[in-house]
């Protein structure tokens, strides 16, 4: 007996809220980032069981280039941390207020 | 069997993911996203497409990941007092929404796809060679653009993470700071 | 569920462990005999012939040291850390084939525990897992020296299998097939020049030196043991192991060292075959010889006669590991960077885009 196509789904909208909260809540940006490709996964996730649902391999090259896309931001986001860490010690977001003033 | 495979998966990938956005210690929250990835790169097995779990693996867990460990290592993130904010209104606020979010999308996904079933996939469609062929054929567009947009990642990455000013040096040349920005840069790549 | 299949894939699977898991022994004796032979010296010869039980005493010396858990350290991760590229180095085994298609008791077979399309794919992405044993044991020593080994590690592994990958994805390029059966077989029926067979190493010895070079650094051996260098950090990620988890560290390092000189060995070398002999023929004589005719059948002898030839390629690598490691001193950490980056990624692409050249022209 195979899972219902639906199962998929609901498990990837859990594991992007869970991302969602932990993106809106973390301090630290390492921690923010980390929630950001949950988000990203959940979202791979229903893209893999949609091309399933329609017989259509499109869902799976949109995963190929979503993988790709991730690698990108994760080599600039993470050059970005380092360089902020060089010029303010630290990466706890709430003491990244410098645009508020 | 699959029903069981498929709850094991889905309880792995919970509840690690539960522990990657509420454990203090940057480390374990990474290391628990390894196990969520894994454990959907085993999902994408059972949607049948073998090809893509072992992308998932390679790339997110073989070098995203591992990037991330050593950017935690080199800045020497410490363990967090919270896990969260501790603005508690902002906590509940967020809380709230997710809540919130989720029971819509599942409402939606439950109306639209409650009844749905696997459509017949012939084995040929998730071979290597179709999917081959389709990203060098109708997806080559795309293709190519990715390969420019890593190209730029890279150049971006290994700019921004040059030591100093990097508007001002020419030659950048600490010894570690090449060697920083080249790794920073390999998940760009690879 | 005991199908003629799984039993056929179990059998595999102990015939590769019992392989990997006397590498550790064999290669311990080894890197104390042969480097003393290549100075001069004698090494050690007083247990047993050659000095051969060196490695059971050895063995005996890891498991009776105290199991110490540093002050401060991450318990868990400490604990967790040598399994981790302990099992990712014992899973690639998988998709190496050691023969050509047998019939056992009439069911026909291929030699490799998993016959899939997406072989080398899963082979690159376990073997990238290996990675966070050493980093994870850097972090969790909560010592200074573990974690530069860890963050070396770490920075080293994920440069280097760019090229290891690039150079790997040219050797596929001729057979057109990511199933390593199917990359030994080419390698087996064509022939070049008429007469040498077309292993890769003839047509792509620039590949070869890449992979080569990349796996000394994917596997921390010298001259790029950088996360453990003994002269700078004491002993690098395992500074605050010992005794058997300790052990865990050596045996997973020689057994990547021993399953990317297996993939080295299919992808460049022929994998299980011998020119002029066919697999076959050999198992069936293997099967006729007078002792054993009576246990095996011809296939059980193809697959001993194909598993010893893959294995005897593998040792070779392996005396190459070592005779390296005692012949080059160890590079700078910048010099390794500059080297992976500068050097070895754009070579590898040159590589790769020469062979895909030539194999659109046709010329292989």
């Amino acid at each position: 007996m195979t899972v219902p196509i639906v199962w998929y789904l609901i498990l990837a909208a859990v594991l992007f809220c869970i991302g969602a909260f932990g993106a809106l809540t973390r301090r630290s940006g390492i921690a923010i980032f980390l929630s950001i490709e949950l988000m990203l996964n959940a979202a791979n996730l229903t893209l893999v069981a949609y091309s399933r649902v329609h017989g259509d391999s499109a869902g799976q090259m949109f995963v190929f280039f979503a993988l790709a896309v991730a690698a990108a931001e994760a080599a600039v986001g993470l050059g970005l941390f380092i360089s902020i860490y060089r010029l303010r010690h630290t990466i706890d977001i709430n003491r990244l207020n410098r645009l508020r003033w | 069997m699959l029903v069981a495979v498929f709850a094991t998966l889905a309880v792995i990938a919970i509840v690690s993911a539960i522990v990657v956005v509420l454990h203090r210690n940057p480390v374990f929250s990474t290391m628990s996203l390894v196990v969520t990835l894994v454990s959907t790169a085993g999902l994408f097995v059972l949607l049948g497409s073998p090809f893509l779990a072992a992308l998932q693996i390679l790339l997110y867990t073989g070098a995203i990941l591992v990037l991330f460990l050593f950017v935690i290592m080199l800045l020497n993130v410490q363990r967090e007092r919270t896990a969260v904010t501790r603005a508690s209104g902002m906590v509940i606020a967020a809380g709230i929404c997710a809540v919130v979010l989720a029971g819509a999308v599942i409402r939606l996904f439950w109306a639209a796809y409650s009844g749905a079933t696997f459509a017949p996939q012939n084995p040929e469609s998730s071979s290597l060679v179709t999917i081959a062929r389709e990203l060098f054929g109708a997806y080559i567009l795309p293709f190519e653009m990715i390969g420019l947009l890593l190209l730029v990642a890279v150049v971006a990455a290994s700019w921004v993470a040059q030591k100093g000013d990097p508007a001002k040096s020419d030659t950048p040349e600490a010894p570690d700071a090449p060697a920083a920005a080249s790794s920073v840069a390999s998940g760009g790549k690879s | 569920m005991l199908t003629p299949t799984v039993v056929a894939a179990l059998a595999m699977t102990g015939l590769w462990l019992f392989a990997l898991i006397n590498v550790t022994p064999i290669m311990l004796w080894l890197e104390r005999r042969a480097p003393a032979f290549m100075q001069d010296r004698l090494g050690p010869n007083r247990l047993g012939p050659l000095g051969l039980f060196q490695a059971i005493a050895d063995v005996l010396k890891f498991i009776f040291k105290e199991d110490v858990n540093p002050a401060g350290s991450d318990r868990l991760l400490f604990m967790l850390a040598p399994t981790v590229g302990f099992v990712a180095s014992l899973l690639t085994y998988l998709v190496v084939p050691f023969g050509p298609e047998v019939t056992v008791a009439g069911h026909t077979f291929p030699l490799v525990v998993i016959d899939t399309d997406a072989g080398m794919l899963m082979f690159l992405a376990l073997s990238s897992l290996g990675v966070y044993g050493l980093v994870l044991a850097g972090y969790s020593s909560n010592s200074k020296w573990s974690l530069m080994g860890g963050i070396r590690a770490s920075a080293q592994m994920v440069s280097y299998e760019l090229a290891l990958t690039i150079s790997v994805l040219a050797a596929l390029v001729p057979s057109g097939s990511l199933n390593l059966s199917r990359v030994v077989e080419h390698q087996i029926h064509q022939h070049l020049l008429g007469f040498l067979p077309a292993w890769n190493i003839f047509t792509q010895p620039l590949g070869f030196l890449i992979f080569l070079v990349a796996a000394f650094a994917e596997t921390n051996r010298l001259p790029f043991d950088l996360p453990e260098a003994e002269s700078e950090l004491v002993a690098g990620y395992h500074t605050e192991y010992g005794g058997l988890r300790m052990a865990l560290f050596y045996m997973g390092e020689y057994q990547s060292m021993a399953i990317l000189s297996a993939l080295g060995a299919t992808l460049y070398f022929g994998g299980w075959s011998v020119p002029m002999i066919d697999a076959n023929a050999a198992g069936a004589w293997i099967a006729s010889l007078p002792l054993v005719s009576a246990v095996l059948s011809p296939g059980i002898g193809t697959a001993l006669f194909g598993f010893s030839v893959l294995m005897v390629k593998t040792y070779t690598f392996l005396f190459v590991f070592i005779w390296v490691r005692w012949t080059f001193p160890r590079f700078r950490y910048d010099q390794l960077m500059r080297l992976g980056w500068k050097i070895l990624l754009p070579l590898a692409l040159l590589n790769f885009v020469a062979v895909a050249a030539l194999a659109v022209a046709g010329k292989i």
